[in-house]
């Protein structure tokens, strides 16, 4: 009689087939350097595509242990995202240099044409790696720290709690359309050149962002793991199913959310950050609503309260949008609406729960 | 033992305008096995929501020891040593038997202490020992969600138990029981009482006479009658609004 249920033959597959797909997507990067013309060529927007989607994988990953364990529907993950995007942008926009159009040796290009004589102070510490890196998690953090510690202290949960991630998300997405925000306003960044020290652009650069955000995926999936397999995840989803039951044990629920949100928010800056260089821009776009909400139905579609699940959304969802934009641009929407539809009505599982077949 | 005794003093609830307590006081004493009885609307449960602080009380003291426990959150009062069992079995269906009962260990309660737990022997045994008191040992790998009426019942009693706490409050626990379950309930009761005091909520007489102590009967929202069960059951008023109909 083991206390944590063993391993079921499902989990082990599934684990297998993770593994299987995290190196299969390894090899991408080095099929890409064959010869066009070999049969197992990969092309370079295929490649590209794949690093943009782990990054939306890990985002997935994140909003899975918020929503999918500890039962806070975030409409509002997406803002997380952008804020670790744009952390990293400030950092590849100090990056340029003397290089920007106007060749001011500290500015960029934006500030200079707002007529800016110096750096705003929050820009201070962006030149510097370590620095921004940190900013990439800490910005998304403290946002997720006030606003879970206000709504989940007055006790805010369900739908007001969504409503309530969705309006900060977009009230950000309104402040950054500004440009007395200081941060490009809705042109935000854009023209990068290097990285740590390596210029971007380059098939060098994509293999090693693609790389930086496999690994990141994975130290992602291993941190979460870690965590919905402690007693901690056992908290986490009594919350989710009873949360003043919880209470009355004595635990205080409030500092349990908090620590998932706070963390959940951390891994969505990450994955915003990875994101950035590799799509080679960051505006106010991606604090829209609609990504936020297009987050859910990965996790919704690959199956909340199972990691993999999240993955897997992430990856078949993602997909799907990129043939069906180019196939039939204007039926993406609906396609999209229609399958949180089916997934709620027909699938409250997800495709994991479709493997898991008649287990209960 | 010299555990803390329970003052309600004059205690009032009122939902929008409806009194549910009204003026209530009541002492447990510590070591104490108090049954609580009155028909339904009297007011019991609503009691056990203010002693664990799920309801504010509109006026009135909840004094455990020399703690006001009104200015407490649930968590702490739980943390403080008083346990629950609610009227509706309330568990963690997601979790297994073995999961409900770990969760409702005593053990530090943070998410760091809860991330870093480690499932001790002296932990498990005393795990072990609490489904074997409940009969649940040969379900401890099954989910909470597919347990019988009964057997929820049993459980929430195990994960109070698991708590530790020195003042129980037990809402109508053998309701949906077998006679032999009942008995069995009864005798554990009276065993857990004395080193900690516990406070019974129930309909069944039969019930209450098998616990054998002192008995408070609620009606509207304060006490009507208080004594034992044969004095209780001779109180003219009693008979008027309980048991005589
Ligand atoms: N949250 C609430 N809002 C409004 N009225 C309430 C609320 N909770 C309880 N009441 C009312 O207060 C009265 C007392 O309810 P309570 O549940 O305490 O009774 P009880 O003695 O436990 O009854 P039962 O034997 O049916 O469990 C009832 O009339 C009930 O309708
Ligand atoms: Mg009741």
């Amino acid at each position: 009689m083991s206390p944590p249920s063993p391993p079921t033959r499902l989990r082990l597959g599934l684990r297998a087939g993770l593994i299987i797909f995290v190196l299969l997507l390894g090899f991408m990067p080095v099929l890409n350097l064959l010869p066009a013309a070999h049969p197992l060529h990969v092309s370079d927007f295929l490649v590209s595509i794949t690093g943009k989607w782990i990054c939306y994988a890990i985002l997935s990953l994140s909003l899975d242990l918020a929503w999918g364990y500890a039962g806070i529907l975030s409409l509002g993950h997406g803002a997380f995202f952008a804020l670790g995007g744009y952390a990293m942008g400030m950092h590849l926009m100090r990056l340029i240099g003397p290089r920007g159009v106007y060749g001011h040796p500290v500015l960029p290009d934006f500030m200079v044409f707002l007529g800016y004589q110096e750096l705003p102070w929050y820009w201070l510490g962006f030149d510097s790696f370590p620095f921004a890196m940190l900013m990439v998690l800490l910005v998304p953090g403290m946002l997720a720290l006030v606003v879970g510690f206000l709504s989940f202290r007055s006790r805010i949960t369900g739908v007001y709690l969504s409503i309530l991630t969705q309006a900060m998300t977009f009230a950000l997405m309104l402040a950054f359309f500004r440009n007395d925000m200081g941060l490009g306003g809705n042109n935000g960044f854009t023209d990068f050149k290097e990285l740590l020290g390596f210029p971007l652009n380059t098939s060098g650069a994509r293999a090693g962002l693609f790389y930086a955000s496999l690994v990141a995926l994975v130290l992602s999936f291993l941190i979460c793991m870690r965590l919905t397999r402690s007693k901690y995840g056992r908290v986490l989803t009594a919350i989710r199913d009873a949360e003043s039951r919880v209470r009355f044990l004595g635990y205080d629920t409030t500092s349990h959310k908090l620590f998932a949100f706070v963390l959940s928010a951390m891994l969505a800056g990450l994955a915003g950050a990875l994101y950035v260089p590799q799509v080679g821009i960051i505006n106010p776009g991606e604090f829209s609503p609609t990504n936020s909400i297009e987050a859910v139905i990965w996790v919704a579609v690959g199956g909340r309260g199972t990691l993999v699940g999240a993955v897997l959304g992430a990856f078949t969802v993602n997909g799907l949008k990129t043939w069906l934009t180019s196939a039939a641009p204007d039926l993406w929407l609906f396609v999209l609406g229609g399958l949180f539809v089916a997934v709620t009505l027909f699938l409250p599982k997800g495709l994991i729960g479709l493997m898991k077949g008649r287990k209960p | 033992m010299s555990g803390r005794r329970l003052y309600l003093d004059g205690v009032s609830v009122v939902f929008d305008g409806f009194r549910a307590l009204n003026n209530l006081s009541l002492i447990v004493e510590p070591g104490e096995l108090r049954s609580v009885i009155g028909p339904n609307g009297a007011g019991k449960t609503t009691m056990m929501d203010v002693i664990t602080g799920k309801t504010r009380p509109t006026a009135g003291r909840v004094l455990f020891g020399e703690t006001d426990l009104t200015r407490m959150d649930e968590a702490g009062i739980a943390n403080l040593g008083i346990g629950r069992k609610f009227q509706k079995p309330t568990m963690f269906d997601a979790l297994t038997v073995f999961e409900n009962l770990e969760l409702a260990l005593k053990a530090p309660r943070g998410p760091i202490a809860c991330l870093r737990w480690k499932l001790n022997g002296e932990a498990r045994t005393r795990i072990e020992q609490t489904m074997a008191e409940i009969g649940l040992t040969e379900r401890a790998q099954d989910l909470a969600g597919i347990l019988s009426h009964g057997q929820r019942q049993w459980l929430e009693i195990g994960m109070l138990l698991m708590q530790d706490p020195e003042l129980l409050l037990v809402d109508e626990p053998v309701a949906g029981m077998t006679d032999a379950e009942t008995e069995h309930t009864a005798a554990l009761l009276v065993r857990i009482a004395g080193r900690r005091s516990v406070v019974v909520v129930e309909h069944d007489l039969e019930f209450v006479r098998a616990l054998g102590r002192r008995v408070t009967v609620l009606c509207d929202g304060s006490v009507l009658s208080e004594g034992s069960i044969d004095h209780v059951q001779n109180d003219q008023r009693v008979i008027e609004v309980y048991l005589g109909r």
